[in-house]
């Protein structure tokens, strides 16, 4: 069934990776498979984090030879940085499998990032000034301690606990996605998408890239595509709602701003608090509660509802 | 049928008052289990299991640091001994508080409930201070539930029976399969709400959302607001002196009665069109809908 989260501080930083930690925990019971986080720190000016994987949780118990073919990886992730005069400012390995980068400099971020993916294992997770994007097995403890996620300053984020349906229980198919190759745009998604197949042929026919076979990527495809036609996040989100068939509620952030959507059927749950410097929202009230326990006034979403939240 | 009053009704038996408020094909209303009650007794409010409660007995429960079946559990051991307040404190958004309550007991809820509170219960009064989640009530066969915020999603799915008032708006498809009772909204309620309602009222103060009594078999609902859209085969009716007079009580009785009066309420009960009421054929049924 899946459980999202969102949040967005209005004006400030805050703790944002530790009290999403704190909303996935509260909905562990949603999906136990995978846990993940598109967290938003401060922009850095010219610089840009981009985080990938180079292989899956899963690769890593299937021999020795895996350490050799994952230095092949990154060796190959490095040398198409250089080709396209990016400089590395930082690297950092919270796993073997997964890596953080700062980069600066470069031209086509697009033209780069698809040739990084050139690479057989190799998947980048987000690219951005202010997005970071991490997503792992297991719950939500165990992916913030895995990456180090509690001291994580920032003025949203959005989150997802999956139990897997539809595709693998591996990294690839959880959640959140990045809207390839759209800087600083993320997805997460609770429901079933049944036009998927014919809105995938459709964004293929359009130059887009899919890593999954997971529904919940289309909407981060779709979302990209939209943005790069020149809408805005509240008119690509009101545009779902005609064009993606099935039940679903999904969250979308960018740079500056969280919004969310549900279908013609309300049938996939949403519980929303708004306060003047605070937004939360999950798919139980639960997660919210763990961030804010005192009483507080809270409501469901009515379908086709639309919401976007300014940073 | 004009109006009854206060004093008119008390000296009437339960017979009678079922007759004169309308509710004739409101059987299921209330204690509906009569296999375990004998359907001549003058009063029949408990199971012969359900513990015997002082409701002058009063305790409250912090539930902070509980699981919610540690929270059910400890609510049965204090009906047994005799406790008939029961205050729960701090819940939290915890899910399935309350549930499958048989007897009699005031339970106060001092906070917000997740999924699943208060179902399957059978004669508690409870009062809910905060929001509660999807499904609140959801099969409750008497009792009345009152909260005092918003609910979510399914509020009062399939209830028999009782009064369950959520003083704020709720989500979509409230009272969906629901085959007795009441349900009052305060505020708004979303799509599909009566979808497949078979027998009871629900009445909402507020706006309804599309799709009004899908499918509703039987029942009533009343909206005080605006309707986006009727449901396949629900229709509007004709709001009679008798409705104006329930009504009226009703939101009296929860603190709901607009300035207004209820005079500007729309009926929609079931048109009969779609369901097996008549001897039509599948395809003569397509003709008329």
């Amino acid at each position: 069934m899946c459980g999202i989260a969102g949040l967005i501080h209005k004006g400030k930083s805050s703790s944002v990776g530790s009290e999403m930690t704190a909303m996935l925990q509260a909905l562990k019971h949603r999906g136990p498979d995978s846990t993940g986080y598109a967290v938003y720190g401060q922009p850095t000016e010219g610089d840009y984090i981009m985080r990938l994987m180079v292989a899956e949780a899963e690769d890593m118990h299937k021999g020795r030879g895996i350490h050799k073919i994952i230095e092949d990886r990154i060796k190959a992730v490095e040398d198409v940085l250089v080709e396209h005069d990016v400089r590395i400012k930082d690297r950092q390995a919270p796993t073997e499998y997964s890596l953080r980068y700062v980069l600066s400099g470069g031209g086509d971020m697009a033209e780069m990032a698809a040739h990084i993916e050139e690479a057989e294992g190799v998947e980048i997770l987000s690219m951005g000034n202010g997005l970071e994007l991490i997503k792992d097995l297991g719950d939500a403890t165990v992916v913030s301690e895995q990456y180090g996620l509690n001291s994580f300053q920032g003025t949203h984020a959005i989150g997802h606990t999956r139990m897997a349906t539809e595709s693998d229980v591996d990294i690839k198919s959880a959640h959140p996605y990045w809207a390839f190759p759209y800087n600083d745009v993320s997805v997460v998604h609770n429901g079933q998408i049944t036009n998927y197949w014919i809105m995938r042929r459709e964004m293929e026919r359009k130059g887009h890239r899919f890593m999954s076979n997971c529904d919940s990527e289309l909407l981060a495809v779709y979302t990209a595509h939209n943005l790069a036609s020149g809408m805005t996040l509240e008119e690509s989100l009101r545009k779902s709602i005609d064009e993606i068939d099935g039940v679903f509620t999904y969250l979308v952030a960018t740079k500056d701003q969280l919004g969310m959507a549900k279908d013609t059927m309300a049938a996939k749950p949403l519980v929303l608090y708004e306060s003047d410097d605070l937004i939360a929202m999950a798919s139980e009230e639960v997660a919210i509660r763990a961030i804010l326990p005192e009483e507080i006034d809270t409501y469901d979403p009515y379908d086709e509802e639309v919401r976007v939240w300014q940073a | 049928m004009a109006s009854v009053t206060d004093e008119e009704l008390k000296q009437m038996t339960q017979e009678e008052r079922v007759t004169a408020l309308g509710m004739r094909t409101e059987a299921l209303t209330g204690k509906s289990l009569y296999v375990e009650f004998d359907p001549d007794a003058e009063e029949r409010f408990t199971y012969p299991w359900a513990p015997d409660v002082d409701f002058n007995k009063r305790t409250e429960l912090d539930t902070d640091k509980m699981t919610t079946t540690e929270v059910n559990s400890s609510i049965r051991e204090l009906m047994r001994e005799g406790y008939g307040t029961i205050v729960l404190k701090n819940p939290r958004g915890k899910h399935s508080l309350g549930v499958g309550i048989l007897s009699r007991l005031n339970l106060i809820i001092e906070g917000s409930t997740g999924y699943f509170g208060v179902g399957l219960i059978d004669g508690p009064n409870v009062r809910i201070s905060g929001r509660v989640g999807w499904s609140c009530a959801e099969n409750m066969m008497s009792g009345t539930v009152v909260i005092e915020k918003n609910a979510g999603s399914t509020f009062g799915a399939a209830i028999r029976g009782g009064d369950l008032v959520c003083k704020g708006s709720v989500g979509s498809r409230t009272g969906i399969d629901m085959k007795g009772g009441t349900i009052i909204v305060g505020g708004d309620t979303g799509a599909l709400s009566g979808f497949m309602m078979q027998r009871g009222r629900m009445v909402v103060c507020g706006n309804a959302g599309k799709n009004l009594g899908d499918s509703m078999y039987d029942g009533t609902i009343f909206v005080g607001g605006e309707i986006k859209s009727l449901g396949v085969d629900a229709v509007t009716a004709e709001l009679t002196d008798l409705d104006k007079a329930w009504l009226t009580r009703k939101l009296k009785q929860y603190g709901l009665l607009p300035d207004k009066g209820v005079d500007h309420f729309t009926k929609v009960v079931a048109g009969k069109q779609l369901w097996n009421y008549d001897n039509l054929e599948p395809n003569e049924k397509k003709l008329i809908l």
